[in-house]
This record gives structure tokens, C-alpha cells and sequence, in this order.
């Protein structure tokens, strides 16, 4: 059981902030680090990792310091997301390099690939690997010895549905063992599939942490914005506002259109085509007009 | 201090695909040059020392403790692959000193070999020509990789600053600016060659006190260093 813990940490490169004063605590299962691309994901696990010096705060797991102490890593896992790795070795070679530079020996090596079950490609060389293969392969090199703590940076990138299943059966296998996984995503879906706990980084800084459901209930009852367009624009936005759903409006006259602002998001989608109906209105374009990760996200940060 | 598995994943990158041919390459120039010159001139003392002086020693020894030297870990820290070195518990001078290793070992079954091969060829090793050079491919060696690792290590720009050092440097400036050729691994290695070689064929601006202390201090230098460098290397993220 290992405590992973970021206590305010910043990370500037140059001029550029990249991560602001972020406090987390990670702790045993399955914790998934969401944000937007470019959010200070990946800064931040490299700092977690003790690849990259926190500019000020520190990191450190059950109390040692992660920076500049090879001795860690006795208990830390990794999974970059870059690509490379020694591709001219065989699957089987580079996770007995791993298991070697362990201390380990083969049974070690053969142990993690049958995990990852990657026993029947180990052969190969990594090179003829599909993302998937390498992926996993990369996994198994992370647990050759046996980690409390797996840090894994955007593993499901470019991965088939069925490879991205695979690995998150595992993940949520070495969560229900006593580790302290973390894995960083973009993708809202991929992390509410894996993890319960999530922390949320935007524009590095630290914008939400907790239970998942508890915080997309925040991004769904967040006012949804609507761009309108029907036959009688003015009719439907008086009878729209009449509602309580609804928190705004606004006649766009350029555009044509309504902007309508939704507050209670259920009640709102099923109340717009029945007030259409009574009033004889017909709607010709309904479209969210907020429906990004980005804004949402950015919703999350002001709440 | 020495990993046997950094030095099987230092040994297989750095002969592996086409570093391999460019290691290979200029050996074979040196030789087919040294059966050529032979050919057309028999064997001839000074002949066999300026082919090794100005070819094998001068050009060679450097490109290949380029190739092997920024090529021990330049590419592992450019593609981010080292990040599987870094993440074992390992000591960041027990991976510089490995791939010292490797490097030195690599520069020098591929530069005094053949230097000691085209010497025999030239002149039958007359003079003590072949085997003088050949031990100062072997020092030069040792010096060239521990420079030449530090600079993979600190620069992404590592072959091209290595290559701009052993030509520009050693060769060019080597030749028209007297004082340059003080700091010159070339002329250290040669003060070492001179003390072997029979007769004045062989000389160095520098003399062999110096020059032992120089190419001691230069590695060890070098090689603490690039240690301390890794063990702050960041990696910077895809972001």
C-alpha cells in the first residue's frame, strides 16, 4: 500500500506555468488524472515519476522523496507514452532487461508478460509490434517487480476498443490488489469507465478531486448552452423562459437564432420539442453549443 | 560501477541497423588505402606514418569515438527510451560508466584494429610505426569516448558539436593555430605514440607528462560529469 503525495507543486518552463501549485494525495486503487491536451498531465507524472524537478513544493511517496533517489523506484512502475523502446529487442529481451535492471531474473520477466498476456508475440521483435502489443509490453515491463505504485501517462492512446477493455480489466485488477494506480487521460468516458476516484487538472492547475459520480454531476448540471433556430423564433423563446429549465435567452438577429441557457439539462430536452409542438413551431436546428471537453472543463475550474 | 544489461542494450543499439555500417566504413577506407598506397609505393616508413598520422589518427579515431561515444546514449535520451533506465533503482554514474565502457570498447576494436592492421600492411610495422599508432588509437580511444558521452549526454546537437570539435578543432585549427593543438586529444595521444615509436617519424606538440595527466583528467572529468547530468536529466512530456 503506497501514498503518492504532490503537495504544492509548480512547474514553470520559462515564462510558462505548467503546473500551479498543486496539491493531490493518491492513494491505493485505481485514481485517473483528467484534463484537456496540454493541461499539465503529463508535466505532473513526470514529476510524480521523478523525471522532471517540481519548480517549488515536492513530491513524494510514503514519505520519500522522489526526485533524485534511484532508490524509489524499488516500488514505482512506469508506463510513458512515448513510443519508443528499444524496438530492435524481442517483447521477451526487453522485459528481461527490466526484470534484470531490477535485480530480477527471467521468471520474473515471464510472470509480467504472462500477466499482460503477451506470452504469445514475446518472441517478436518489438519493432513489428501493433500500439496495443507495445502498450501492453510496456505494462509488463512496468510490473516486472512487483509495484506499489504504477504511474501510467495516457496508456489508451490509439489503442482498439478491444485492447483498451484488455487494459483496463488489468488496471482495475492491480486497483483491487492494494495498488496505487494512476493513469492521466483527456478522455471523460475512459476515465468513468476505470476509475471511482478522479483528479481533474485544467490549464495545470487543479480544478476538481473526489468521487467521479459526484463530479459529473457538477459537469452535467452545469448550464448547457443552445444555439436554436426554428420557424417562430420569438414565440419558442417566450415559451421557453417561462420554465424554470431555462435561465436564459437571448434573440441572436444576425445569427437567426436563440441562445438559450439550460439549466436543469433533463428537463430541458424533454421540454423543448413539446413546447415546439403546442405552439405549432417547428425547429429547424438544435445544436449544443458548449459541449467541448474544453468547457467543461473550464466550468469546472469556475465552479 | 558496470551493469551487464546497460551494457547489452548499449551494445546492441549502438551495432545494430546502420550505425553498424558507419562504424564499418571507414576501417575499410583506411585499409583499402593502406593496400593501395603499398601497392603503389612500397613499404615506406614515412609514407606508413603519414597515412596513419593524417588518416587513421587525425580523421578516423575521432568519427568513430563520435559514432560511439554520442551513440551510447544520445539517441536513448533523444527518442525518451532512456526513461527505462532511469526508472530502475540504479545509480545515474553506475549507466555513464557502462556505456564509458561500451563506447571505449566499440572505438577501439573499430579504430586500432584496423589502425594496427593498414600499419603492418603499410610498412610491416617498421619502426615500431604500426604498433605505436595503434596505441594511441587505443588512448585516444579512451579520451574521445568519455568526451564524447558527456556531450550526448548535455546536447541533443551531440554528433554534429562532436564532429565540428574532431574536424574543425583537432584538424583544422589543430594545424594552423599552434596553441590549439595543446588541447588536442590527437596530440596527447600521439606524445604517448612518440615514446613507442623508434626514430623522430612520430612526434606531438605536447610532451608525455603533460599529456598523461591531460588525457586522465579529461576522462575522469568528462565522465563525472555526464553522471551528474543524468542524474538531473528531466524529460520533458509530449505537452
Amino acid at each position: 500500500m503506497s501514498t503518492l503525495s504532490i503537495d504544492h507543486v509548480s512547474r514553470w518552463f520559462g515564462n510558462v506555468v505548467a503546473v500551479n501549485d498543486v496539491t493531490m494525495t493518491i492513494g491505493p486503487g485505481v485514481t485517473g488524472l483528467l484534463g484537456p491536451n496540454g493541461a499539465g498531465k503529463s508535466t505532473l507524472i513526470n514529476m510524480m515519476g521523478g523525471f522532471l524537478a517540481p519548480s517549488t513544493g515536492t513530491v513524494t511517496l510514503d514519505g520519500r522523496p522522489v526526485w533524485r533517489n534511484e532508490a524509489v523506484y524499488k516500488h514505482i512502475g512506469v508506463v510513458p507514452e512515448r513510443e519508443a523502446m528499444y524496438d530492435f529487442l524481442t517483447g521477451r529481451e526487453f522485459v528481461v532487461a527490466n526484470a534484470e535492471l531490477h535485480g530480477l531474473g527471467a521468471k520474473a520477466a515471464a510472470r509480467a508478460l504472462a500477466t499482460v498476456e503477451m506470452e504469445y508475440a514475446q518472441d517478436r521483435q518489438i519493432s513489428t509490434y501493433s500500439k496495443g502489443m507495445r502498450q501492453r509490453v510496456k505494462m509488463a515491463s512496468a510490473l516486472v517487480h512487483d509495484p506499489s505504485l504504477l504511474l501510467l501517462d495516457e496508456p489508451f492512446n490509439g489503442m482498439d476498443p478491444r485492447q483498451r477493455m484488455q487494459l483496463m480489466d488489468l488496471l482495475r485488477r492491480m486497483g483491487d490488489e492494494g495498488r496505487t494506480v494512476l493513469f492521466s487521460s483527456h478522455i471523460l468516458e475512459e476515465v468513468e469507465q476505470l476509475a471511482r476516484h478522479i483528479e481533474v487538472v485544467v490549464a495545470g492547475r487543479h480544478a476538481a478531486s473526489g468521487d467521479f459520480r459526484r463530479i459529473r454531476r457538477l459537469m452535467t448540471d452545469r448550464p448547457h448552452r443552445y444555439l436554436v433556430r426554428s420557424s417562430d423564433d420569438r414565440t419558442l423563446a417566450a415559451a421557453l423562459i417561462a420554465d424554470p429549465s431555462t435561465s436564459g435567452i437571448e434573440v441572436d438577429v444576425a445569427e437567426g437564432a436563440l441562445r438559450v441557457q439550460a439549466v436543469d439539462f433533463g428537463r430541458f430536452t424533454t421540454l423543448l420539442p413539446k413546447v415546439a409542438r403546442e405552439h405549432g413551431i417547428r425547429l429547424l436546428t438544435v445544436s449544443p453549443s458548449d459541449e467541448s471537453l474544453e468547457s467543461v472543463f473550464s466550468y469546472l475550474v469556475a465552479a | 560501477m558496470y551493469d551487464p544489461t546497460v551494457a547489452r542494450l548499449t551494445y546492441r543499439a549502438l551495432l545494430g541497423r546502420r550505425r553498424a555500417l558507419i562504424l564499418g566504413a571507414l576501417p575499410l577506407l583506411l585499409i583499402v588505402i593502406s593496400v593501395a598506397v603499398r601497392g603503389l609505393t612500397g613499404a615506406d616508413d614515412q609514407t606508413a606514418s603519414d597515412v596513419l598520422g593524417g588518416f587513421a589518427l587525425a580523421t578516423m579515431v575521432p568519427i568513430i569515438g563520435v559514432i560511439a561515444g554520442t551513440g551510447a546514449i544520445g539517441p536513448e535520451i533523444d527518442d525518451g527510451s532512456v526513461v527505462y533506465l532511469l526508472s530502475k533503482p540504479l545509480k545515474r554514474p553506475v549507466i555513464i560508466f557502462t556505456k564509458l565502457i561500451v563506447a571505449i570498447a566499440v572505438t577501439m576494436v573499430f579504430s586500432a584494429v584496423p589502425t594496427m592492421i593498414a600499419g603492418l600492411v603499410l610498412n610491416g610495422n617498421g619502426q615500431q610505426i604500426a604498433v605505436a599508432y595503434t596505441i594511441a588509437a587505443l588512448v585516444a580511444s579512451i579520451a574521445y569516448s568519455a568526451l564524447f558521452l558527456l556531450l550526448g549526454t548535455v546536447s541533443r546537437h551531440a554528433v554534429v558539436l562532436g564532429l565540428v570539435y574532431a574536424l574543425v578543432w583537432e584538424a583544422l585549427f589543430g594545424s594552423l593555430v599552434p596553441g590549439a593543438r595543446t588541447l588536442s586529444v590527437q596530440q596527447w595521444s600521439l606524445a604517448v605514440a612518440h615514446k613507442v615509436a623508434e626514430g623522430e617519424l612520430v612526434t606531438s606538440d605536447v610532451g608525455l607528462p603533460t599529456a598523461t595527466v591531460l588525457l586522465v583528467a579529461v576522462t575522469v572529468l568528462a565522465t563525472w560529469y555526464a553522471g551528474r547530468k543524468l542524474r538531473s536529466l528531466t524529460l520533458a512530456g509530449e505537452e
